[in-house]
């Protein structure tokens, strides 16, 4: 319980006359109209509660790091770098990060030059800051359907207009990219840029094909479109082969040997490290790079040099072999987070039987579920919570209309361990068969679950739940991915409590309050 | 000036409207403090006994919504361990909270609400309620509206345009509540009265825990309407969405309807046992002159932007007197 004695007596003079509404009201910017709260919002904040298994956040797991290695790199910077970690770094962030990075990207094959990076607060600044620099109120930007709930409220926040293309097993169908561009162009607009994460996409677990990904960057350069290309998840495949970055793509088109001119590139060291360290990067043309460098100096001035320096030192360990540590780890992540999906869609093939599809994805944190039309998973997740303790993202956070996706699901793998996920999912599954039982019932058709599913029919053949098919049952094109709702801020704003926060639902609650809101310590 | 007392400001809580209800609670809490009382604020959980019978406050200002604190749980338990608290008694609370309930009350009354028909999960499972549906439809129509009994937020509030959409809004409904209303789709205006009884005819100085002030007669404020900033026929639920509306105090409407929107807020808030504070919703149904009242909540919000301090400003009562007064209905009973 948070408490909050006041002595008695003083009395702030007199009492506010005025218009309590007006009085702020006329204050506000009117960007806050679309930085707007939502019931759906609201609600997944209170799944935050020891008692429920949460599928919802967007977190890896943090209890793989060793306490010993971040104990000795804790204190090595403390030791060895005590007034550069206190001090105010570059704004654009320090040079042993930023070879981090360049180790990081060329890992997966992109070589870039350490001129054209920025240190940032988290991915999630990125989009803020390439928002902050491109949109104009009514600016347009095109997203993937689903897209990832976190830059759902940036856009909102930057009134941008939002065109979102469905998309299918390959990720986003360029073809259909393109009709919305000629669409676009009818009225005389043009996007901004355009919004992707190619690798296991948050939250639709697909990812985009490489030829996708080669005629992405042609239209990019036909057209001078911006890309910004998210890929947070890129290191954390399980199988199949790494594919190019847009940013190396487009590098190789220009041929120079230099960086890409049309894509800016997103990265973070959220999930192959730690989220808490609140590092994340972009790599940008120089023109960009700059007005994201003065953006920068507006919101924050620099990223932490604590944790910048933390990095530095963490990528500097090396294994009794004398391999480098960070890869070491990020195998130990692959190996648990492979089993947790393996996990994950073996549950969802026990439990949500005939009435869903499913992605199957080769990476990342994340599997996108679509139950029988009929069933709104803002509605399931309220009984679910309430019910059977169980937690997971409504497809609407996904749309920025609110109301696209509204009975499909996203589902964290990684966070939580394995039996949780079993357990999570049949729970899961109980509420599922409960309500299109009842559905079945009040429609009169017979309840049986083959029978329940009458989209099933409508919907594409073929594709059995988990089939060993592609990375998507095909579902995830077509009604599936369709709905979402606004709201939420970035990363906690300063209300703390405002917790909407997309992909950041499961953020642990401040301590103000109240104790049984933590998260359960596993 | 009343002398300072210890109020247990209660908030929060497991309740969907939680956020809500922080607000609101925040709210009352800078209002009691200027006011010069000493103010506990309570976050509601298990501790809630237990942290009242610690710090024995001379009264609890119920700022929960929602489940617990709005349907006369709390209320009845601090009747139990004899806390005076502010608002509504258990028994109003149960018949606001549940909206089938009201509207059944009001109807037996005689006061206009929009008609409906109310259904349990169980019957649908036990007693072939199924069978009924298409009864109900043919007797109200569509669209319709289905709603969760209680429920106070836009959650589960669903739009049904025809036969084949209400299994699914109904069992949306149900997602909330085992028990729902079907009710018919009005298009309309918004409006909002809230009721508030008049200043306590006595000090409060009456010892904790007993009734002591003369409760004074309730009287209406003036009429909020809430417009809708874009009206959007298929989006009925965001009509409840923060931000998506806009109010209008006092609204503008002929002389003769506001009077009979307050009189008829008025007569809800006496027939269903209201106490201290209470806001009545109504339509003003498009194409013609009917009012339609359409729920009661017993603790209306008291955010910056609630309908409630909109209401009390314009009829000249700030927020603090405002507060002041909801408080004072703790030792009114």
């Amino acid at each position: 319980m948070d408490r909050s004695s006041s002595g008695a007596g003083e009395g702030r003079g007199a009492r506010p006359t005025a218009h309590e509404l007006a009085r702020y009201e006329a204050l506000f910017a009117s960007r806050t109209r679309s930085m707007k709260s939502s019931a759906m919002r609201e609600m997944m904040a209170l799944t935050e509660r020891p008692d429920v298994i949460s599928l919802a956040g967007g977190l890896p797991d943090t209890t793989t790091f060793e306490p010993e290695l971040y104990a000795k790199l804790m204190s090595h910077v403390a030791a060895e770098s005590t007034a550069r970690a206190l001090q105010y770094g570059p704004t654009d962030g320090m040079t042993a990060t930023v070879d981090c990075i360049v180790e990081v990207m060329a890992a997966e094959g992109t070589l870039i030059d350490p001129s054209e990076v920025i240190v940032t607060t988290g991915g999630q600044q990125v989009i803020d800051l390439v928002c902050k620099a491109l949109i104009d109120p009514g600016d347009v930007i095109v997203a993937e359907a689903p897209t990832y709930p976190g830059a759902v409220p940036t856009f909102g926040a930057y009134q941008a207009e939002v065109a979102q293309i469905e998309m299918d097993s390959d990720g986003m169908p360029i073809e259909e990219l393109e009709i919305v561009l000629d669409r676009l162009q009818a009225r005389g607009r043009r996007p901004k840029f355009i919004y992707t994460i190619p690798n296991f996409q948050n939250p639709g677990g697909v990812t985009m094909s490489l030829a996708r990904r080669r005629r992405l960057v042609e239209l990019a350069r036909e057209r001078e479109l911006l890309v910004l290309e998210d890929n947070p998840y890129g290191l954390l495949r399980y199988e199949g082969e790494p594919l190019p970055t847009l940013y190396s793509l487009d590098a190789e088109v220009l041929g120079s040997g230099g960086g890409a001119d049309l894509v800016i590139y997103l990265g973070t060291f959220s999930k192959i490290l730690s989220p808490g360290l609140r590092l994340g990067w972009a790599v940008a043309p120089r023109p960009v790079l700059e007005k994201l460098n003065l953006g920068k100096q507006g919101a924050d001035l620099c990223s932490s040099p604590v944790t910048q320096l933390f990095v530095a030192a963490y990528f500097n360990e090396r294994d009794p072999g004398g391999g480098r540590r960070w890869r070491a780890y990020l195998e130990q992540l692959k190996v648990l987070y492979s089993r947790r999906r393996d996990v994950m869609l073996e549950a969802l093939a026990d439990h949500f039987a005939d009435d869903a599809r499913w992605t199957k994805p080769q990476g990342g944190l994340f599997i996108w579920a679509t139950l029988d039309e009929r069933i709104d998973t803002t509605d399931l997740l309220a009984l679910a919570r309430e019910s059977q303790g169980v937690a997971f993202v409504p497809g609407r956070a996904a749309y920025v209309d609110g109301r696209s996706g509204s009975s499909s699901m996203r589902l964290n793998f990684a966070g939580v361990p394995e039996e949780d996920i079993r357990e999570g999912m049949r729970r899961i599954g109980k509420v599922v068969r409960e309500q299109l039982s009842l559905i079945g019932t009040l429609s009169g058709s017979v309840p049986s679950s083959r029978n329940l599913a009458r989209g099933a029919a409508e919907r594409e053949p073929g594709t059995p739940p988990g089939g060993e098919a592609a990375q998507v049952d095909r579902g995830v094109a077509g009604g599936g991915l369709r709905a979402g709702s606004p709201g939420a801020g970035q990363d906690a704003g300063p209300g703390g409590d405002d917790s909407g926060l997309a992909d950041v639902v499961a953020l642990p609650r401040r301590a103000s309050e109240g104790s049984a809101r933590r998260r359960r310590d596993r | 000036m009343n002398e300072a007392k210890k109020v247990a400001v209660l908030k929060g809580g497991p309740s969907l409207e939680r956020q809500v209800s922080l607000r609101s609670g925040a709210h009352a809490q800078e209002a009691l403090v200027r006011l010069g009382h000493e103010v506990l604020a309570l976050d509601v959980g298990p501790e809630l006994v237990p942290e009242l019978r610690a710090q024995q406050p001379d009264a609890a200002f119920i700022a929960l919504h929602g489940r617990d604190g709005e349907d006369g749980t709390v209320q009845a338990l601090l009747e139990a361990i004899g806390i005076p608290y502010t608002g509504s008694g258990p028994a109003a609370c149960a018949r606001c909270t549940d909206k089938a309930l009201a509207k059944y009350l009001m109807r037996e009354a005689g006061v206009p609400t929009l008609d409906f028909h109310f259904l349990r999960e169980p019957s649908v499972r036990q007693l072939g309620a199924a069978h009924a549906v298409a009864d109900i439809e043919g007797r109200l129509g569509f669209p319709l509206v289905v709603k969760p009994a209680s429920q106070g937020s836009a959650l589960g509030v669903k739009f049904a345009r025809a036969s084949d959409q209400l299994p699914s809004a109904m069992v949306g409904a149900f997602s909330y509540d085992d028990k729902i209303l079907i009710e018919r789709y009005a298009k309309g205006r918004d409006l909002a009265v809230s009721v508030l009884d008049g200043p306590a005819t006595d000090s409060t100085r009456s010892p904790p825990g007993r009734t002591g002030a003369r409760r004074a007669a309730p009287f209406a404020l003036p009429v909020v309407e809430a417009v809708p900033r874009e009206e959007d026929f298929y989006d009925y639920e965001s009509r409840y969405e923060i931000g998506m509306t806009t109010f209008v105090c006092p609204a503008e409407l002929e002389a003769d309807t506001a009077a009979r929107a307050q009189e008829l807020a008025m007569e809800v808030y006496t027939l269903l046992g209201c106490h201290g504070v209470a806001r009545v919703d109504l339509m003003l149904e498009a194409g013609g002159d009917d009012l339609w009242v359409l729920e009661i909540n017993v603790v209306p919000g008291l955010t910056e932007t609630s309908l409630l301090p909109q209401a009390a400003d314009a009829a000249g009562i700030g927020f603090d007197e405002l507060t002041a007064r909801v408080l004072a209905s703790a030792w009114t009973r």
